[in-house]
């Protein structure tokens, strides 16, 4: 045909051989062929990590940026060549904007307490969404609590959708901080965050965006959103657990006093005075998570191998089936129905509590999330105690979805 | 493990219908409790008549295993007296958190039902909420002639 010709050529992924690089993916739960839907809460590892982990533990572990002697001089390496990998997956700016920390929520309070507090006053805002995990609340309500500064929520609707006018509309004066997510992780909404970051840049308020849901599943770019703080997990995007990121404009950060005294953050230390490192290391005290973050850097040099353009449209063509197969089950209510989404799926089943569906499906080999996935805020908005959530990366089939479907109407025959 | 050991058909029957399910009317004793990792939320309300259980009612959210317990608590200790409720109560945890304790152990009568939920370590918290929110409301009325209590 020759109307192929003048078409983008999309080659199809091909999630068989992808499933290759994960080794867990081939285990079974309660005899049952292991389909792992869990994904938000934590991805797995491909091979390439866990060899990477394996070969800093038994090749080249000693502490870093402390020795002269080869393991340390290597370990050094490995440890600064993973932040130079971030930089570019991100596409910071300078290495020095880019942070190692434990993770998402250790990131969200460093920026709480290292630049937040200092600077608010009483009566000033810090605002947020009603979408946000936890770990983007509590650090704020923490802040406020000590600054006197106030926090504002801004809304969203009954699709779970948040909407640029209204976040516009409560940024005021005293709006000294904007902190959302980029991907919901109980609702899956995408935030229309290019926007929000455009308009607090232009009345002067610094942005903190968690991307801890929205690094597996888009490009993320430091330079084309006008973004001051971003900040994201490790193990969400296939690297280890213990080893997050907080980027940083270097600008800020230099600004920014250290959130925690010790080694490796100093340049000399005297009783009567201490001068500090300089960029990144002057927000990494101690010895770091230094397999984690070489984890880290293996992981997202794993993505560099795949079509990743085509990974993230299977995760899309993942989501329009599972929304499919389970509107179509009598009962089922899925939470979260915006326009944009990632792959992700929260749903409640009349007369089956989120945990016995939990219990349920494990049976069935079948692993997703049930609870209020620390968002208690947005169960409160949609009066459910909890939700089942099924969250889909690139290793995930259709197959999965339909057990999934499958099982939910088994506990859903149960339970009637 | 079977589902169906967890998912015994007295369970789904009382999570389908829960007895006594409400609160009672100015009761001696209101507690709730409260699971943060799973959102289960129950609020407890009894009377006392002297030392007898003379009515208790339960309401709230939670999962099957959650709500069939607490039914089938409020039947067994209605009517009893605080010594024979926590003596169930103390029966009850041993057969939710001890392999070695007897699944059928007579004195628990339906209550035995829920042996399954040892073999399901995830769910055991689930069943065991109403009963630790019950010894916290007989403890509490310790305090003698004081008004209703409750942890608000």
């Amino acid at each position: 045909m020759n109307s192929a010709a003048t078409q983008p050529l999309v080659l199809p992924f091909d999630v068989m051989r992808v499933r290759q690089d994960f080794p867990i993916l081939a285990r079974e739960v309660h005899r049952q062929p292991l389909a792992y839907l869990d994904n938000g809460a934590s991805a797995q590892r491909p091979l390439a990590v866990i060899a990477a982990v394996d070969d800093y533990e038994r090749h080249h572990h000693a502490n870093i940026h402390r020795g002269v002697h080869t393991l340390s001089q290597e370990a050094t390496a490995l440890y600064e060549s993973a932040r130079d990998r971030v930089m570019r997956h991100i596409n910071a700016r300078s290495r020095n904007e880019v942070l190692f920390v434990r993770g998402t929520t250790e990131a969200i309070n460093l920026v709480a307490q290292s630049y937040a507090r200092p600077l608010l006053k009483a009566g000033d805002e810090i605002l947020i969404t009603h979408l946000e995990h936890h770990a983007n609340i509590v650090p704020w309500q923490m802040v406020c609590e000590q600054t006197g500064a106030k926090l504002v929520v801004a809304p969203m609707d009954v699709h779970g959708e948040v909407h640029a006018e209204a976040v516009e509309a409560l940024m005021g004066p005293r709006t000294r901080l904007l902190a959302c997510a980029h991907v919901s992780n109980a609702l899956g909404t995408v935030l229309p965050v290019r926007r929000l970051l455009a308009s607090a840049r232009a009345r002067g308020i610094v942005s903190l965006v968690d991307g801890a849901q929205a690094i597996p599943h888009m490009d993320v770019d430091m330079q084309s959103l006008a973004c001051d703080f971003y900040v994201f997990s490790g193990h969400k995007v296939y690297a280890p657990t213990g080893i997050g990121v907080l980027y940083g404009r270097e600008a800020l950060l230099e600004r920014m006093p250290p959130w925690q005294g010790g080694g490796d953050m100093i340049l000399t230390v005297s009783f009567e005075r201490t001068t500090y490192n300089a960029l990144p290391y002057k927000f990494e005290a101690g010895t770091p998570n230094i397999s984690g973050a070489i984890g880290l850097g293996a992981a997202l040099a794993y993505l560099g191998t795949i079509d990743l353009a085509a990974a993230h449209a299977h995760e899309h063509a993942l989501l329009l089936h599972a929304t499919k197969v389970l509107s179509q089950i009598e009962g089922l209510r899925i939470v979260g129905t915006a326009r944009e989404k990632a792959s992700l799926v929260s749903f409640a089943v009349d007369a089956v509590h989120a945990h016995d569906l939990g219990t349920i499906l494990d049976q069935d080999g079948i692993a997703i999330r049930t609870g209020h996935h620390c968002a208690m805020p947005v169960m409160d908005f949609f009066k459910l105690p909890a939700t089942a959530r099924a969250s889909f990366v690139f290793y995930n089939t259709y197959e999965e979805i339909d057990r999934l479907g499958a099982s939910v109407r088994r506990a859903r025959a149960m339970f009637r | 493990m079977q589902l169906a050991d967890l998912y015994r058909d007295v369970i789904l029957d009382h999570n389908r219908v829960p007895r006594n399910f409400g609160a009672v009317e100015a009761p001696s004793a209101r507690v709730e409790g409260f699971n943060p990792l799973c959102g289960d939320h129950l609020v407890l309300t009894l009377k006392l008549e002297g030392e007898r259980i003379a009515d208790i009612r339960f309401e709230g959210q939670g999962c099957a295993i959650s709500t069939a317990s607490a039914s089938l608590m409020t039947e067994a200790v209605k009517g009893k007296s605080r010594a024979e409720a926590t003596d169930i109560f103390e029966r009850m945890h041993r057969l939710l958190t001890d392999d070695t304790a007897d699944a059928d152990d007579a004195a628990l009568g339906k209550l035995a039902a829920l042996s399954g939920v040892r073999e399901f370590p995830a769910r055991v918290k689930c069943a065991s909420l109403c009963w630790h929110t019950l010894a916290s409301a007989l403890a509490v009325k310790d305090v003698q002639g004081h008004p209703a209590v409750t942890t608000e």
